[in-house]
């Protein structure tokens, strides 16, 4: 009986991996297909101005080979999607290596930044949105919300411009950018170095992530709060936070957890930015960079990855409402 | 027993001065108002905004120039009203553009069968699927980058949030009696549509077409930060804050901090009116 029931569950598992796998695929169409329609030419940007003015027929060939220029499209997405899933992203422009040493280098300050964000403002946020929604127009209240709703409309980098006012030029207390101090040496470079670069940015985006967790976290602890079993459980003579332990926030839990996975995405394009105003050398500032010095297969690789994490993100979100609600273990809703 | 036995904190809460309905039109006519106030001293301000004056440079904010002057002498407050007023019209129509394709594709994968249901609604993952920003920064690329960019890049990337909620909403209504009756009574899909579809949608889409507008122009102006957007004489709020940077280090506040608060404003005032018409038009919470 078990069994069967929870085979229900490992093909609805199997099911979402196929979905993000063929997502995945169709996303490098997309953007294979978005960059090839560029008219920023691979060429000119490899060699530059002066080089394109010198470069001779034979060279200019020899060239548009190695690009690939004078295969067809579809070939040569060919070509490039065969050697990405061998490991081979192909050579970044601007940095002069390999796509997948300077991804999986920028990956981990990018990652590392991202993280401790999104644990962050999920964790506060949650803790914010369940406040303000259990004592619903009190001064608390009004109080998260304004501060959520003035985040929500904030542009992200002109926060992390005044906190960089802020922290780095008025008071001193961090360094203005880049995630290792200038003029050491890199393996002179200690954790706690790499940690002072990391709390201001780190800072700005959990600020900005807090908002929209806690103004969604607020309305679901509303609803759940006005509920028949909560009456019945006030009735019963509960207290406020065995109520709160025991009926709200086993409710909430979910559809905050599947909203925080969900912000993958925001969170991502929010570091873009952070990382462009605090010169984080992050997977977004080599994105920038890749976009406007036309670094075609770097720009390729980071849209792949970055869209693999949000695949990843959705994935894990799936797969743990199955472990935690009883309901879909058991394959009763949701397909 | 007497219903007010039961007062709850949230009853309490209660007295409120403005209702949801004063609330939401105070919201759109200090939005419209703000809009067209920008629109119109934007064109005016047009060379203001560009002016070098090197008399003047680097000045503090005062009552002569409000949000102060730049490295050049540019008086700032000009230049954030000329800076808002692009951001505005490229938001106003990317929003609009975005709204209709939302409306298109959510109206087509409810009612033309499941086929293109599929198809739409894996679009909308698609789409979804890579970070918005990133999906910016490639559609820019693809375009070669500058004005043309950014505003086709912002126009065509906002549609799949709204997809899907035009989508459940024609879904649902399908499974109303007045449309299955309208159905059973012989009337053609367009007319259904139409005249029972639209109206009942309309409201959904009018709220999703004002919520847009906030996010295209912190996407425009995002992009433009991050420098592939608009020419620097086209003194976009992006163009000005990348602009700031470079001068943050020394002390020079006033050119980052007013015009990002200019930007803050605009967005914050749709995003209130936005949410507060969708607060009007659901039925479970017009009254509170």
């Amino acid at each position: 009986m078990n069994t069967r029931l929870y085979s229900k569950f490992y093909k609805y598992v199997g099911q979402s991996f196929v979905k993000a796998i063929l997502l995945l695929l169709a996303v490098s169409i997309l953007s294979f297909t978005l960059v090839s329609l560029s008219p920023v030419d691979p060429i000119r940007s490899y060699v530059g101005e002066v080089g394109m003015a010198n470069l001779n027929e034979t060279n200019l060939a020899k060239l548009e080979a190695h690009f690939g220029l004078d295969t067809p499209p579809v070939e040569r997405y060919w070509n490039w999607l065969t050697d990405f899933i061998q490991g081979d992203m192909g050579t970044s422009l601007i940095y002069r290596q390999p796509v997948a040493d300077v991804i999986s280098v920028k990956f981990m300050n990018s990652f590392l930044l991202m993280i401790t964000a999104w644990t962050c403002s999920g964790i506060i946020g949650f803790i914010l949105g369940t406040i303000a929604g259990l004592y619903r127009g009190r001064w608390i209240d009004k109080l998260i919300k304004g501060y959520s709703l003035l985040l929500a409309s904030t542009p992200t980098f002109w926060l992390a411009l005044i906190f960089l006012m802020v922290f780095s030029v008025e008071l001193k207390i961090f360094p203005i950018g880049l995630s290792v101090p200038i003029g050491v040496a890199a393996a002179e470079v200690t954790v706690l170095d790499s940690l002072r670069h990391l709390i201001l940015p780190a800072l700005t985006l959990s600020a900005v992530g807090v908002a929209n967790i806690a103004l969604h976290t607020r309305e679901k602890m509303i609803d759940v709060m006005e509920e028949d079993y909560v009456l019945f459980a006030r009735a019963r003579g509960e207290s406020q936070l065995s109520i709160v332990k025991q009926h709200a926030l086993r409710n909430i839990a979910l559809p905050a957890m599947t909203l925080q996975f969900a912000s993958l995405s925001e969170i991502f394009g929010g570091s873009i930015l952070v990382e462009q105003v605090f010169s984080y050398p992050g997977l977004g500032q080599a994105a920038v960079s890749a976009g406007l010095d036309g670094d075609i297969p770097l720009l390729l690789g980071i849209a792949v990855i970055s869209a693999a994490l949000v695949f990843t993100g959705n994935l894990i979100a799936n797969i743990l409402y199955g472990v935690i609600d009883p309901r879909i273990r058991r394959g009763s809703v949701h397909g | 027993m007497d219903d007010t036995l039961v007062t709850s904190p949230l009853q309490i809460s209660k007295r409120k001065r403005l209702n949801q309905r004063s609330k939401t039109i105070i919201y759109l006519v200090l939005g419209l108002t703000f809009l067209l106030l920008i629109a119109v001293a934007g064109t005016l301000l047009s060379h203001a905004a560009i002016t070098t004056n090197f008399m003047q440079k680097n000045l503090l904010p005062s009552l002569q120039y409000p949000f102060g002057t730049d490295w050049l002498g540019r008086d700032m407050l000009a230049r954030t009203l000329r800076g808002l007023s692009i951001s505005i019209v490229i938001g106003l129509f990317a929003s609009f553009i975005s709204a209709m394709i939302a409306a298109i594709l959510g109206t087509a994968a409810a009612t033309l069968g499941k086929t293109v249901d599929e198809v739409i609604t894996w679009l909308v993952d698609l789409v979804m699927g890579i970070p918005h920003l990133l999906l910016l920064i490639l559609i820019s690329f693809a375009l070669g980058k500058g004005t043309f960019g950014v505003i086709v890049a912002v126009a065509i990337s906002h549609w799949p949030a709204l997809t899907r909620v035009i989508r459940a909403e024609i879904l649902q209504l399908k499974e109303t009696n007045y449309v299955k009756i309208a159905g059973k009574m012989g009337r053609g899909k367009l007319e259904i549509a139409v005249k029972h579809m639209v109206p009942h949608v309309f409201p959904q889409f009018l709220v999703g077409l004002i919520l847009l507008f906030p996010h295209a122009i912190l996407h425009e102006a995002a992009l433009t930060f991050l420098g592939f957007g608009l020419p620097p004489e086209q003194p976009g709020i992006g163009i000005i804050l990348s602009e700031s940077m470079r001068y943050l280090s020394l002390g020079m506040w006033w050119l980052a901090v007013f015009p990002g608060l200019a930007l803050l404003i605009t967005v914050l005032l749709f995003d209130l009116a936005g949410g507060s018409l969708r607060k009007l038009i659901d039925p479970y919470s017009a009254q509170d």
